[in-house]
């Protein structure tokens, strides 16, 4: 377990490493773009302009700082843990993938470029990606896979709205992985122009790093919010994990305060021994792919497996090179709840407090479920409510039907 | 530099042609196939040869290679049956150059010095691993060199003169230049463009540079054989695979192999 003197909160180092986890695995017709990338963005977040521009769009345009929502009637329910929500799901948009679009497309326009690409999985990073290219008047191309496609219509029709092109990605599975493929395969073509627009806390350095940067507000705002309202810090904190953005975002902040337990929370799909999952650190190994060394989902030759949850944000066979650092370092705990805990969850927080929560979110609703039970009523748990339900109607229905 | 290379390299120069350099996917469509028009290639007019490991997420291919990943990997390609194919060669063919290409994931899960071993021991002469760039030389770099195995580099036109001295150190064997920015096997360069970006090369580097991406056909080869010390051709040759059969593979190749001639 983590010692008190240990600094967790740090940069990559200059491998673009932390610990055995991240670095640049890139081809090298990218890796000039990567390094460029680099550059801009250690000079603009030194840059107190940046700042001042970053904040004011955050205030204005996405509508922060999200509000600390203490959960009374799940915290009467579960007799344990007082339960908060950090409403992360009533940002523009309806998600914290916007935190990270609007600092891209900042950095992006300083640097020049015009057309902005993007992958997405459930759609939500897709949106908000299409949302800051309207704003900015943009080009934008979004990869998705063509399963999830089918699953999430009607964030494919927003971003349609806004004026995306989006392209159906059929190699592979058609989910998040193979969108990833498919937006380096054009970034490798469309150098001059192009700004790869990352959705989550992978990729090459210092992708992983300049979007957990512009996620940690979430953890910043939590912080003063219960200083506020509890006078203190809180006791633990649990966010779901695809890649792994959103846990990012609202741990990073705290790493540093040995008092503040973590709980990440990846999908576990049928079941971890089933084989069909995406938990990539409770049932993958180390290997390489999307630029950065972490754990994932292999077969014993290295060729990747595919993913599966009941969540298409979650379905990725890799997590952010951070989280496999902090999980081998013991400061973060990482566990799997199944689709059908997340499913369980997700009723019953729509019933109990009136939000409908996005399934990656129920995800981290399902193991506050497991653990505020067997908490103290002093004990003050952080759930970060990463995005709303809204997208999962069609899903939700469909699985409703099928199990009545 | 591998013996094997050098001696090819050196027997073109005094040819006054440039070297041919095939890519297949180790294991397309089968083992047998796979192996078969392997055997055959150097008779056919292969130089050197550039076998494919196939894998799951080839990011910086395109369509023709990607099809011929999965086509391998559904028959059952393994990188332990991609050596096996590299032993099989070596049984019959001790003087052709034989370069490995591929993705990183597969070698790290095999580990790094047990599939260099491996590999050395098979009878391969160099790596191009396309996504271990300059940076992360460390990961494979020092234990191939050690084996005198040729970790051989790409430049792009991406790579301006401030980086090429990165890329160039540790490099050997041969430096592949990628002809344009983008995937295997789709589009086409601009001669021009290449043979300056060549002749920049060489004003650092006395490697032999072989040139590939989007070299499809005998003319196309033609014109890159004038500056190039070799020409790669891949998507085209996996293509002709692929519809045409072992033949038609053969005989792009035999098209391409006259083309050399400077």
């Amino acid at each position: 377990m983590s010692s008190a003197n240990q600094h967790y909160r740090r940069d990559a180092d200059a491998q673009g490493q932390f610990g055995q986890f991240g670095g640049r695995f890139v081809a090298e017709t990218l890796m000039p773009l990567i390094l460029d990338l680099e550059q801009a963005y250690n000079q603009a977040r030194s840059e107190p302009n940046f700042i001042a521009e970053l904040d004011r769009f955050n205030a204005e345009f996405v509508g922060r700082p999200s509000p600390l929502y203490y959960a009374e009637r799940l915290t009467e329910q579960y007799g344990g843990a007082k339960i908060f929500f950090k409403r992360e799901e009533l940002n523009h948009t309806g998600a914290h993938k916007i935190n990270n679009c609007i600092g891209q497309v900042l950095l992006a326009r300083r640097m020049g470029k015009t057309r902005i690409i993007a992958e997405t999985g459930a759609g939500m990073h897709g949106v908000a990606t299409a949302t800051v290219c309207a704003r900015f008047g943009l080009d934008c191309v979004v990869y998705m896979g063509a399963t999830d496609i089918d699953r999430q219509r009607d964030n494919v029709a927003r971003m349609r709205l806004m004026g995306a092109k989006i392209v159906p990605v059929t190699s592979g599975k058609g989910t998040l992985k193979d969108a990833m493929n498919e937006a380096l395969r054009d970034w490798v073509t469309n150098v001059d122009n192009t700004f790869y627009m990352i959705g989550t806390v992978a990729g090459p350095h210092p992708y992983p790093t300049l979007v957990r940067d512009f996620q940690s507000i979430i953890g910043r705002e939590t912080h003063s919010q219960m200083l506020e309202r509890e006078g203190r810090l809180p006791d633990s904190l649990v966010a779901c994990i695809g890649g792994g953005s959103n846990a990012m975002g609202l741990f990073h902040h705290f790493l540093d305060y040995p008092e503040v337990q973590m709980i990440g929370v990846e999908a576990a799909g049928h079941g971890l021994d089933s084989g069909k999952h995406a938990a990539s650190l409770k049932g993958g190994v180390p290997g390489v792919l999307h630029g950065n060394r972490t754990y994932l989902l292999q077969d014993e030759d290295g060729q990747i497996d595919d993913a599966h949850s009941v969540s298409a944000g979650l379905d990725y066979p890799g997590i952010g090179p951070e989280h496999a650092w902090l999980h081998e370092e013991g400061r973060v705990e990482y566990v799997a709840v199944t689709d059908q805990q997340a499913l369980d969850a997700f009723h019953n927080c729509c019933r109990m407090e009136g939000i409908i929560p996005a399934l990656e979110t129920a995800h981290a609703l399902a193991e506050v479920a497991r653990r505020a039970p067997t908490l103290p009523s002093d004990h003050l748990m952080v759930v970060c409510l990463s995005g709303r339900g809204d997208k999962d109607m069609p899903t939700v229905l469909r699985l409703m039907e099928e199990q009545a | 530099m591998s013996n094997r290379l050098q001696q090819r390299f050196a027997e073109c120069a005094e040819q006054n042609r440039a070297a041919l350099v095939t890519y297949i996917c180790g294991g397309d469509p089968n083992y047998d196939v796979s192996l078969s028009l392997l055997q055959k290639l150097p008779g056919a007019g292969a130089d050197i040869i550039e076998l494919g490991m196939p894998f799951s997420d080839p990011m910086a291919d395109g369509p023709t290679i990607q099809a011929a990943a999965v086509r391998a990997l559904n028959s059952g390609q393994t990188q332990r049956k991609t050596l096996e194919m590299v032993r099989a060669f070596r049984a019959e063919n001790t003087t052709t150059p034989l370069v490995l290409m591929g993705y990183y994931n597969p070698i790290h899960r095999y580990g790094a010095e047990a599939f260099l071993n491996d590999a050395h021991a098979a009878g391969v002469d160099g790596l191009l691993i396309v996504d271990l760039p300059a940076e992360h030389d460390n990961e494979l770099g020092p234990m191939a060199r050690d084996l005198g195995l040729d970790m051989i580099r790409m430049a792009s036109p991406t790579t301006d003169a401030k980086r090429l001295p990165r890329v160039l150190a540790n490099a050997s064997g041969f430096l592949y230049y990628v002809s344009l920015n983008g995937v295997t096997g789709v589009g086409q360069a601009d001669n021009a463009v290449v043979d300056a970006a060549l002749s920049d090369i060489r004003k650092q580097s006395d490697l032999p540079i072989c040139v590939g991406f989007g070299v499809r056909t005998p003319e196309q080869a033609a014109a890159f054989a004038r500056t190039a010390t070799g020409v790669v051709v891949g998507s085209a040759l996996v293509e002709a695979m692929n519809k045409g059969g072992e033949a038609a593979a053969l005989e792009l190749t035999t098209a391409l192999a006259g083309a050399m001639q400077r």
